[in-house]
């Protein structure tokens, strides 16, 4: 087993952890460990855009955004977060700029923006140019950027290094963190990075579901790391639906091309979102645009053999604008559904897309170890936390401007943390849980396949726990999920070796997945309302009375709902009152 | 893994599965893979498997039907599955592709699919090949923006003609299908190689970088463009549809028209 010893690990190099890591780089001794290449990351799958009220192109500013992103999480974000990310949005865009990113431009030279659901002017009045964009593909051109930068600054990278286990240390203040242990990909030794601060940045858990915008590789590891950490995790029953993945695939087909003028239709060509949001329409938020196709779905007005999908409509539009600004998502309609957008209609359905939920976090992206105090030393940005900005429902772009602003911020705050603290002895045991769980996924307890139990879990869970949801098939799921659990101690795999042994890591995967599913679904079940991406139709309205508050979920075997504990965290607000969503 | 099978995720509108499945046309391939595994094996060899796979499945479909259900030990890297993350390059009946990306439908499906590693890189394990020697080439090119101006409080103005410059070469996802396909690189892997090239371009055309010079002179080395025999391998090989030939030719021209 090796030691490395660093002012700052950051866990991840999607456009998270790179962000913190250019920060942190500049002020501590750093190390980025990450499972992927850098560039591998999912935040280089993002199409549409990334916002701030930059104003380049029509009147904008901070505090409509900030508002919009209230009103869009349907009033569970908190609004100190949301006006430091709406307001820090400008200069995140900025700082892209400068690093080099090619912004799409307009006749004048300045940086174009475009719309995108649920941004408007003046609280609602009318949807707003305000997503700052590179054709349809953003995300791949931030994750490029912030690499580059990372080279430029010589950040250190471990590559294909899966961290496996954060090690904390009691000590007169409370528990702090002293490093993470991790897994090398090529060799098969564990590492442990001796650390006076941890960034977790290591993105979603989109594979908890079948039909996903997800890559493989977002099993939530970082999640289910702090979770079985004893730190809780917040808000995990809102996963947003896109609307829009590619029928049976769930390939995402970004909002952009609602953006750009493409029509949502049914089966008898109506353009159904006149009828749920009469205002903006196609461009209504992303849990409302979901329901709705789900609904029309339910309702018989479904497209194709088995009235399944509902189409999106481009055909209208020209094909050089086509071409120019959604290049990418129209290749994907060719590709893999043999379908031409410039004269056909694109199926699509919704798809697991994001989670709101994570580690819950301050401003400065210290990690809460309770709902009221924090972990100093402990960090986390990105997908894997919550703020929370996002409350209920992420609008679009909010998310890639989330991982710039809260990166930068965890990056700086873990540097300067470190710079004053001391290095904390690592424990002889360190190691000890993970050298178990390998040990235990590696020995062969029967002939249970991975592949199957996550199977089954993904059915399970798209069946139980997505768009429309019950307390009976939220209590279905957890059946399910505990009796895959069962299965999941007999598993046996196949690959002996110690190089790259993925088959053993999607073992280690497949359990965190399993974690967090169960976790999405307990605080589910205490949810009973209905509140942005969590829609319960056995309580089918928002209940502010008893619910305008986060959970937080908290492993504990002596609970009796799957061995999971709840408890709540208030909503901070500021300056907006709840008011009904309507669009 | 049946990618193709839309489920229907409402109870009320519920399909039997059988009644989905039937609908997409099942055919029957065989997939050959060179394995090798320097922990256990001295020397590679192919294993065979027949598989049933759907109409819309692609390479990477029947990669993990293989890993998933036959045999755990196969190794290949992936993440997005769609093409844009860069992780599964490899040689498919011949070809560099993306596994991700490549249909099962637009391949000769009489003969069996021969999937091999990229060449010119070490194989680690299957088809998982060694990518440091890639990322070297491309961090030697300088891929960074350099602007020793004073940073502007705002935005740098950048018009749509200077930024239509260098578009092409921005799409570039790093998967090495250019370079690995490339004869030169297989017999000198001190070649910078196709990809370094096309992310040199990407800066040299931006208007907002001020390195270009520095960067044609490292590309003017011996083992920079020049090496470059115009076999066009490249530009069939990427998955991005980047004209690689092409941004290498400007390249060319421009290291010539700043050595006059
Ligand atoms: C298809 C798609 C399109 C999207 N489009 C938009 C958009 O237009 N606008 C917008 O704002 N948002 C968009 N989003 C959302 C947004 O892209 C993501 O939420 C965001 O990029 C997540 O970034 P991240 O840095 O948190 O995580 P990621 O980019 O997913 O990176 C995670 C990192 O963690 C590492 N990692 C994971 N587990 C481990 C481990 N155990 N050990 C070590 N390393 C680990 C991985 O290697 C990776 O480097 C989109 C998402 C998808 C899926
Ligand atoms: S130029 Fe094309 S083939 Fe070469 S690395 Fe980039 S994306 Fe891959
Ligand atoms: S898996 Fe990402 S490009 Fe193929």
């Amino acid at each position: 087993m090796q030691v490395h010893k660093y002012d700052v690990v950051i866990v991840g190099a999607g456009g998270a952890g790179m962000r913190a890591a250019i920060e942190s780089g500049q002020r501590a001794r750093t190390a980025v460990l990450t499972k992927l290449y850098p560039t591998r990351s999912h935040t280089g799958a993002a199409q549409g855009g990334m916002c701030a009220a930059l104003a380049n192109v029509e009147e904008d500013n901070w505090e409509w955004h900030t508002f919009d992103t209230v009103k869009g999480g349907d009033y569970l974000v908190d609004q100190d977060a949301a006006e430091v990310m709406a307001k820090e949005a400008i200069d995140a865009v900025l700082d892209l700029e400068h690093m080099g990113l090619p912004f799409n431009r307009t006749p004048e030279g300045k940086i174009d923006q475009r719309r995108f659901g649920g941004h408007t002017r003046d609280h609602g009045k009318s949807p707003v140019r305000r997503a700052c964009y590179a054709a349809d593909r953003t995300g791949h051109m931030i994750l490029q950027t912030l690499y580059q930068t990372c080279i430029k600054h010589n950040v250190e990278f471990y590559n294909e290094f899966y961290v496996l286990d954060l090690i904390m240390v009691d000590t007169p203040e409370g528990r702090r963190p002293a490093g993470v242990v991790s897994y090398e990909l090529a060799t098969g030794e564990l590492h442990v990075f001796q650390a006076k601060s941890v960034v977790f940045a290591s993105g979603g858990a989109g594979k908890v579901f079948k039909t996903t915008s997800n890559a493989h590789t977002l099993t939530g590891d970082g999640m289910a790391i702090a979770f079985r950490n004893g730190l809780p995790l917040e808000d995990m029953e809102f996963v947003q639906f896109h609307p829009t993945g590619l029928a049976g695939l769930g390939i995402l087909v970004s909002e952009a091309a609602r953006g750009e003028g493409g029509i949502l239709r049914n089966a008898d060509g109506e353009r159904f979102m006149e009828r749920y949001a009469p205002t903006i329409k196609d461009l209504a938020p992303r849990d409302i645009v979901a329901r709705s196709m789900a609904n029309e779905v339910r309702e018989g007005r479904g497209c194709g053999p088995n009235k399944d999908y509902v189409l999106l409509d481009l055909t209208h539009l020209e094909p050089a604008h086509i071409d120019a600004k959604l290049p990418d998502i129209t290749e994907f309609a060719r590709t893999y559904l043999g379908v031409e957008p410039y004269t056909e209609p694109v199926p699509v359905f919704p798809t697991a897309h994001y989670c709101m939920g994570g580690i819950p976090t301050d401003i400065k992206g210290e990690v809460f170890q309770d709902s009221e105090t924090t972990v100093p030393g402990l960090y986390a940005a990105g997908e894997v936390a919550c703020v929370s900005v996002h409350g209920s429902n992420r609008l679009g772009t909010n998310s890639l401007l989330d991982i710039n602003v809260f990166g930068k911020r965890a990056g700086t705050f873990a540097a300067e943390y470190a710079r004053d603290a001391e290095f904390l002895p690592v424990p002889d045991d360190a190691t000890k849980r993970t050298e178990a769980l390998l040990d235990n996924a590696r020995s062969p307890h029967g002939n249970e396949k991975v592949a199957a139990i996550r199977k089954d879990l993904q059915d399970t869970m798209d069946l139980n726990m997505q768009v429309f949801r019950t307390a009976e098939t939220i209590q279905k799921a957890l059946d399910d999920i505990a009796a895959l659990e069962e299965r999941y101690a007999s598993i046996s795999i196949q690959d002996q070796g110690k190089r790259f042994n993925l088959d053993l890591l999607e073992a280690v995967e497949l359990g965190f997945l399993l974690e967090l599913a169960k976790v999405m679904s307990v605080a589910a079940l205490h949810r009973d309302e209905s509140r942005g991406g969590h829609f319960r139709e056995d309580f089918p309205n928002r209940d502010d009375e008893n619910f305008m508050v986060h959970s937080m979920v908290y492993e504990d075997p002596s609970s009796p709902t799957a061995g999971i504990r709840q408890e709540t965290k208030p909503v901070i607000m500021t300056r907006y009152e709840p008011m009904e969503r309507k669009y | 893994m049946s990618t193709a099978v839309t489920e229907n995720q409402n109870k009320d509108a519920q399909q039997p599965a059988a009644e989905g499945e039937e609908a997409i046309p099942t055919y029957d391939i065989v997939l050959k893979v060179r394995r090798y595994n320097p922990e256990f094996d001295s020397e590679a060899h192919w294993d065979e498997w027949p598989l049933t796979m759907y109409g819309t499945d692609r390479v990477l479909d029947a990669l993990h039907k293989v890993k998933w259900e036959l045999d755990g030990s196969l190794s290949f890297r992936r993440s997005c599955a769609h093409g844009v993350c860069g992780s599964d390059a490899m040689r498919i009946n011949g070809r560099n592709r993306l596994a991700c990306k490549t249909l099962l439908k637009d391949l000769d499906l009489s003969k069996p699919i021969t999937v091999e590693p990229i060449k010119g890189l070490p194989c680690e394990k299957d088809l998982i090949v060694d990518m440091e020697p890639f990322f070297q080439s491309y961090r030697e090119i300088m891929p960074f923006l350099v602007n020793e101006d004073h940073t502007p409080t705002g935005e740098r103005y950048q018009s749509q003609e200077d930024r239509a410059r260098f578009d092409d070469t921005t799409k570039c996802i790093l998967c090495a299908a250019c370079t690995s396909s490339c004869p030169v690189f297989w017999t000198d892997g001190q070649y910078f190689g196709p990809a370094a090239i096309v992310n040199a371009h990407r800066f040299i055309f931006d208007s907002r970088d001020q390195a270009g010079d520095m960067r044609l002179e490292i590309l003017n080395d011996k083992e920079g463009v020049w090496r470059c025999r115009t076999t066009f391998n490249c530009t069939e090989a990427c998955p991005r549809g980047i004209q690689v030939t092409k941004a290498i030719a400007e390249v060319k021209k421009a290291v010539f028209a700043s050595a006059l």
